[in-house]
């Protein structure tokens, strides 16, 4: 057996791994849009991340001598109906929308990964349930699965997470499913398994490297729509609670007061709008670079 | 060491496919399974409730012998797969029980309250498609020109604007700044009169009665709302009309015609377009049921006396039968939708047949 030239390739798994993400970020850095949601998206983590420090009014004083101000040199985008500083509870909402965009990716995909894999690998009677659950699932539009489970389990930020990850979980179990059936039958895998690995072993170790790149870019891509939806919960009342910033709850107070002061809600839709575009530039992005199924 | 080399999960293969009457029944049986799925999901839901549902009925006042009786009456004594038999029959019969709030069956209010959703529904159905259809081939017709670019904008915007925060907007700007459209509510006030309810579509309602400025104040009323939950739809349809053309555009037919001599146009609509037409036609049915879940929060933001508004209210008071209804018949009609989606294909694709 002559030995391979060390230049030709990685020696070590490590060292693919590493060549892998170097080729994708170069990839990504190719791709304008996907570029410009990064950026964004850096913005809005990192004023979410520092809002304590940004801000310029305590979010939660009222001071109804200036209720509903427009834009000024010290309340820049202006008050609300309580005469709270529109600006820094913008800041302090974007952590809450991001704790509930966050913390909703890190709950369903997991779910769905494991899901699509056990029912891709296993198939036969596993695969058919575990499908059926997930097409139930799949026959509610997402909104209105979360705001039934809401209604049942009571409005909280940490109910609305549950609710909207039950409702998120099951495309990411289908496309794993998908990427599974696709990798099972391939000889590394019925390597492994000459070896003797068991079939766990075989998921968690070599069929979910496999799928984490698509699972990855369909979260982000969901993300768009978990905050959409977090902020269509706290619109309705049934998500964050006042005097919570929540951007989806300053709209829903905001309300009563829009239509002789339009800026009071335009901050914190645009806030909203931004953030949706940002996750879904980058989530687009990232499916070109890493499923190179996708047309 | 004898390690099966045979990947896991093998199915059975079939010999030859399935006869068309094997395919039908199977297909309806998956339905059905789904159904039973939904009714298990929504049991499920009306059961996690923290809320008791008999204090829900009796208030809180109640005696414990009430208590006790309505219990027995409510069948909650019974073991729950006994409570899921009997939930399972009063579904069969379309009894969804009483809505908390008002007392009067569930299924009755929904049926009242349906036809203004559907009415929304569809007028946003028929721009999406009107505008999202036509935008897509010409982005795709003129691929990475400035259309296509303008198609893309509109398209990310329509994915990730909050379209109750488009709604309020848009009451600010186009009713409360310019005037050009009528305020919240399917109607004003003073025509509430003159309208005969027949169809319970109040723009078809007006045409009958032929008195022309009920129906622009109809009109004016619809506009505003359907547009803005229109813009998704249309985001989605123009989106998946421009991938679909493109795949189509690529095919060597596509080079004969021009070779031949065809205008650009009469290829893209006469043969291009009816290639993809199926694909469209479910594309824009799938659209439709997502524009029911829009309509939550439309119909709240535009006090639209619909299902939305009427899911909306009962969800804040706690009203489980009737949340519960309305959740289910969302996914009925997702899964009909599906459904009708599918048919389509096989009647309209001869490639399926």
């Amino acid at each position: 057996m002559t030995a391979i030239p060390a230049t030709l390739g990685p020696r070590t798994p490590a060292e693919a791994r590493m060549q892998q993400l170097r080729i994708t970020v170069s990839k990504l850095r190719r791709n304008g849009s996907a570029m410009l949601g990064l950026i964004l998206l850096v913005i809005i983590f990192g004023a979410a991340i520092f809002a304590p420090w940004l801000s310029t009014h305590d979010i939660y004083a009222q001071d109804l001598t200036n209720r509903l101000a427009r834009p000024s040199a010290a309340n820049w985008l202006g008050t609300d109906e309580l005469g709270r500083d529109i600006y820094s509870r913008l800041l302090h909402g974007g952590r809450i929308t991001l704790y509930i965009a966050c913390l909703t990716a890190v709950i369903s995909a997991p779910i769905g990964l494991v899901v699509g894999m056990v029912s891709g690998w296993f198939g036969g009677w596993v695969d058919v349930v575990l499908m059926r659950v997930t097409e139930i699932f799949l026959a509610f539009p997402s909104l209105i699965l979360a705001l039934a489970f809401v209604a049942a389990l009571g409005p909280s930020i940490e109910n609305a997470i549950i609710a909207i990850s039950l409702a998120t979980w099951p495309p990411i179990a289908r496309l794993a499913r998908a990427e599974t059936m696709m990798v099972r039958r391939s000889d590394y895998i019925a390597a492994v398994r000459l070896q003797g690995a068991s079939a766990w072993r075989i998921m968690v170790g070599h069929i979910a490297p496999m799928c984490v790149p698509s699972v990855i870019a369909r979260v982000t891509l969901n993300m768009a729509s978990i905050i959409l939806s977090a902020a269509g919960l706290g619109f309705l009342g049934l998500g964050a609670q006042p005097p919570s910033p929540e951007w989806g709850a300053m709209l829903s107070s905001a309300r009563q007061f829009i239509l002789s002061n339009g800026h009071v809600a335009a901050a914190p839709g645009i806030a909203i709008l931004i953030t949706s575009i940002a996750f879904n530039l980058v989530g687009d992005g990232l499916r070109d670079v890493l499923d190179p199924r996708h047309d | 060491m004898t390690v099966a080399l045979a990947t896991p999960g093998r199915r059975r293969k079939r010999g030859r496919a399935p006869s068309k009457a094997l395919a039908v029944l199977s297909r309806a049986g998956s339905v059905l399974v789904t159904l039973l799925g939904l009714a298990a999901l929504t049991f499920m839901i009306g059961r996690l409730l923290p809320l008791d549902p008999v204090l829900a009925v009796l208030g809180d006042n109640a005696t414990p012998e009430a208590y006790d009786r309505m219990v027995v009456q409510m069948g909650l004594d019974q073991p729950l797969i006994v409570q899921f038999g009997n939930y399972l029959w009063d579904l069969a019969r379309l009894d969804f029980g009483n809505s908390l709030l008002s007392g009067r069956p569930v299924g009755e209010e929904i049926a009242r309250v349906f036809p203004a959703t559907l009415e929304l529904a569809t007028v946003a159905m028929i721009l999406g498609t009107g505008i999202g259809v036509p935008l897509g081939v010409v982005a795709a017709v003129y691929r990475n020109r400035w259309i296509d670019h303008l198609a893309r904008i509109l398209s990310l915007v329509g994915y990730s604007a909050p379209n109750f925060w488009l709604g309020l907007m848009g009451l600010v700007l186009f009713y409360a700044t310019l005037g050009w459209v009528g305020g919240p509510g399917r109607i004003d006030f003073i025509y509430e009169f003159d309208l005969q309810p027949v169809t319970g579509f109040f723009l078809i309602d007006a045409l009958l009665s032929g008195n022309l400025a009920l129906f622009g104040n109809v009109f004016s009323h619809i506009i505003l709302p359907a547009s803005i939950l229109a813009l998704s739809s249309l985001a989605y349809i123009s989106r998946m009309t421009r991938s679909f053309m493109i795949e189509q555009l690529e095919q060597e037919y596509v080079v004969t015609a021009r070779a031949k001599g065809l205008g650009l146009w009469r290829i893209v609509w006469l043969h291009v377009f009816r290639n993809i037409a199926v694909q469209v036609i479910t594309v824009v049915a799938l659209s439709y049921a997502f524009l029911l879940e829009g309509a939550v929060l439309t119909e709240t933001v535009f006090a639209w006396p619909g299902f939305g508004r009427y899911m909306t209210n009962a969800l804040l008071s706690g009203d489980m039968n009737s949340v519960v209804g309305c959740t289910l018949l969302i996914g009925v009609i997702f899964v009909a939708l599906n459904l009708i989606c599918d048919l389509l294909y096989r009647i309209l694709d001869p490639r399926t047949r």
